[in-house]
């Protein structure tokens, strides 16, 4: 029995298993000798434990062969995102503040997918704290996008993205507060999925903006995408933003069918900055669905150009606010030598924190400060309601809003830290569906000219995963299909 | 126009962020903020009179729940990560001169 494991995908390897075919430490050992291979030159992981990982297949094939674990994803090796807690393996944030920090519990979406038999690698690589869109701000280093190392892999989720690209496992969580789990799938060329705020438990998620933060699933395709999501997806009175949901069936969305869906392109979305190749790509993508029987109109969203600034100042008050547990008492680091407790606090955090989280730490302390509340913080909050309105307005006439994810391809490394305000202008296409609390999906819709991956956003209404399942399965059986083809002219869409 | 942030501003936000910046860092993060709140400024190009700010997406009511303690004594574990540790408490520095 030989079979390529590597090149299956979770749902593949799941029924693999339990066919018999091959079993969780086959998988593991395979998965372990490709991250010997390629490891040392991606840096997909923070920590990985090697035999912990071959000791938890062991006993998950001992329960699959019981018949005690049945499901799809049983004996699947996954990795996960380091601001997800784990119990007695350490997580940092990707931060000089958790370097050592071992937690003593597990975050819920993990305990989920666990309880449902798969088996975790280790943890991966992120922008420190989340804060960052290349994975470059890691205290541990960067991590190399597999399709080509001279790039990023994107961010934050960039060592999720990239572990899954390099097969380095076979899917992987990140957390997604402005785009980070879909900008790096676009970049890395995998799937990515932010669900609808409060879809996934944040309990045991290291908090970077609350009221924006949402786990999802990295995969290789979308049949995975809607596996994980309906694994780990569940209601958790430890989370009290968690919504109690009736239809998290997922992979009922998994249909070839867009024949009837309402689908807008908004044209704020094409406008200045974004690359020719982007837009051409992701244009031939609609004018697939049209062909498929999908209904495609051109619309103004409006106030595209807002979101950014909205965004950085929620995002930067609700950063200073939930980061100001990192006091060097509980757990982390604390500066030696300080005999006083003020001056302790501030040398601990002062050399624990990295350039970019001390930049939003100050800024969302400004923000939040008396005398600019107002002007600033609630001012953004009330913006913040108008871009909300505007998607409403949106989805009374669309079943999918469908874009770009970001502007451009991957970054070469090293370009983006110089000017962060540049940086975070990348982020215009995703921020916004975090602000309204919606789901959307990132998928690979064909190359640019130097061969790096493209990304496809559609974007749902609140509670329509299924939706956007079914329109993202489409879109990539057909260009399965017609693979080789090069993707199809755009549509008429007014420069 | 980019808003120059003083040294006096500064110097008042580190003490609510509890930070001590260096020279150099102090210069680069009085530059980045004043082009980032120059920058957010733009939503002053927005009439939001009547709307109100919005914190969640979601109408949200306080979940409740029992009172019941569900999680076992932890404190050797969590204290694991503690930096400094005395009778099974967390120890810190002196808090009054």
């Amino acid at each position: 029995m030989h079979m390529n494991i590597l090149s299956c995908t979770a749902a593949e390897l799941g029924e693999a298993i339990r066919e018999g075919r091959t079993d969780a430490m086959e998988a593991m050992r395979a998965v372990l000798e490709q991250i010997d291979k390629t490891e040392e030159e991606y840096h997909c992981y923070v920590t990985l434990d090697r035999e912990g990982a071959l000791e938890r297949a062991a006993r998950v094939q001992r329960r699959i062969e019981a018949g005690e674990l049945t499901g799809p994803l049983a004996g699947v090796p996954m990795a996960v995102k380091d601001n997800l807690c784990t119990a007695g393996m350490r997580t940092t944030c990707a931060s000089r503040m958790l370097e050592n920090f071992v937690p003593s519990y597990t975050a819920e979406a993990l305990l989920n997918l666990e309880r449902a038999g798969a088996v975790l690698i280790g943890k991966t690589n992120m922008d420190e704290f989340a804060m960052g869109s290349t994975t470059e701000t890691s205290y541990f280093g960067v991590t190399r996008n597999p399709e080509n190392t001279e790039h990023v892999p994107g961010g934050s989720s960039g060592g999720s993205a990239a572990a899954v690209a390099g097969k380095e496992c076979f899917f992987a969580l990140g957390s997604d507060t402005g785009g980070s789990i879909r900008q790096p799938a676009s970049y890395c060329g995998v799937v990515g999925m932010k669900p609808t705020y409060g879809t996934v438990s944040r309990y045991g998620l290291i908090a970077y903006g609350s009221s924006l933060d949402q786990i999802g699933p990295l995969t290789k395709d979308v049949r995975d995408c809607a596996v994980v999501l309906e694994a780990m997806a569940s209601h958790d009175e430890k989370d009290s933003t968690s919504v109690k949901r009736e239809d998290m069936d997922f992979t009922a969305g998994l249909l070839e069918d867009v024949e009837g869906m309402r689908i807008g392109i908004p044209r704020d979305y094409f406008g200045e900055g974004i690359s020719d190749e982007v837009k051409c790509a992701v244009l031939g993508a609609a004018e697939c669905l049209r062909e498929q029987g999908a209904l495609v109109e051109e619309f103004d969203l409006s106030l595209t150009e807002y979101a950014i600034p909205a965004y950085y100042t929620i995002a930067a008050a609700e950063a200073s606010s939930n980061l100001e547990r990192f006091d060097g008492v509980k757990y982390g680091y604390r500066a030696p030598g300080e005999e006083g407790l003020h001056a302790m606090y501030k040398r601990t955090r002062s050399e624990g924190f990295g350039p970019e989280v001390k930049r939003r730490i100050m800024l969302g302390s400004f923000v939040l400060s008396s005398g600019y509340y107002d002007a600033y913080y609630l001012k953004a909050l009330r913006v913040k309601n108008l871009i909300k309105q505007a998607f409403d307005k949106a989805f009374s006439r669309f079943d999918v809003i469908l874009g770009p994810v970001a502007p451009a391809t991957a970054p070469r490394l090293g370009e983006s830290l110089g000017d962060p305000l540049k940086m975070y202008l990348g982020d215009i296409y995703t921020i916004a569906v975090n602000l309204a609390g919606l789901p959307a999906i990132s998928l690979p819709c064909g190359r640019d000219g130097r061969g790096l991956p493209i990304g496809l956003q559609l974007i749902g209404d609140c509670f329509q995963e299924k939706t956007l399942l079914r329109a993202a399965y489409t879109w990539e059986q057909r260009a399965k299909s017609t693979s080789g083809r090069a993707v199809s002219r755009p549509g008429g869409l007014a420069e | 126009m980019e808003k120059t942030i003083t040294d006096e501003t500064i110097e008042y936000v580190s003490i609510l962020a509890k930070l001590t910046l260096s020279g150099e860092e102090r210069e680069q993060v009085k530059r980045d903020m004043g082009r980032m709140l120059s920058y957010i400024d733009k939503l002053g190009e927005l009439d939001t009179s009547g709307v109100e700010p919005m914190s969640h997406v979601f109408p949200t009511v306080n979940v409740f729940r029992e009172d019941v303690v569900t999680n076992g004594d932890d404190s050797k574990n969590m204290l694991k990560n503690a930096p400094g540790e005395k009778d099974n408490m967390f120890m810190a520095p002196r808090t009054f001169e």
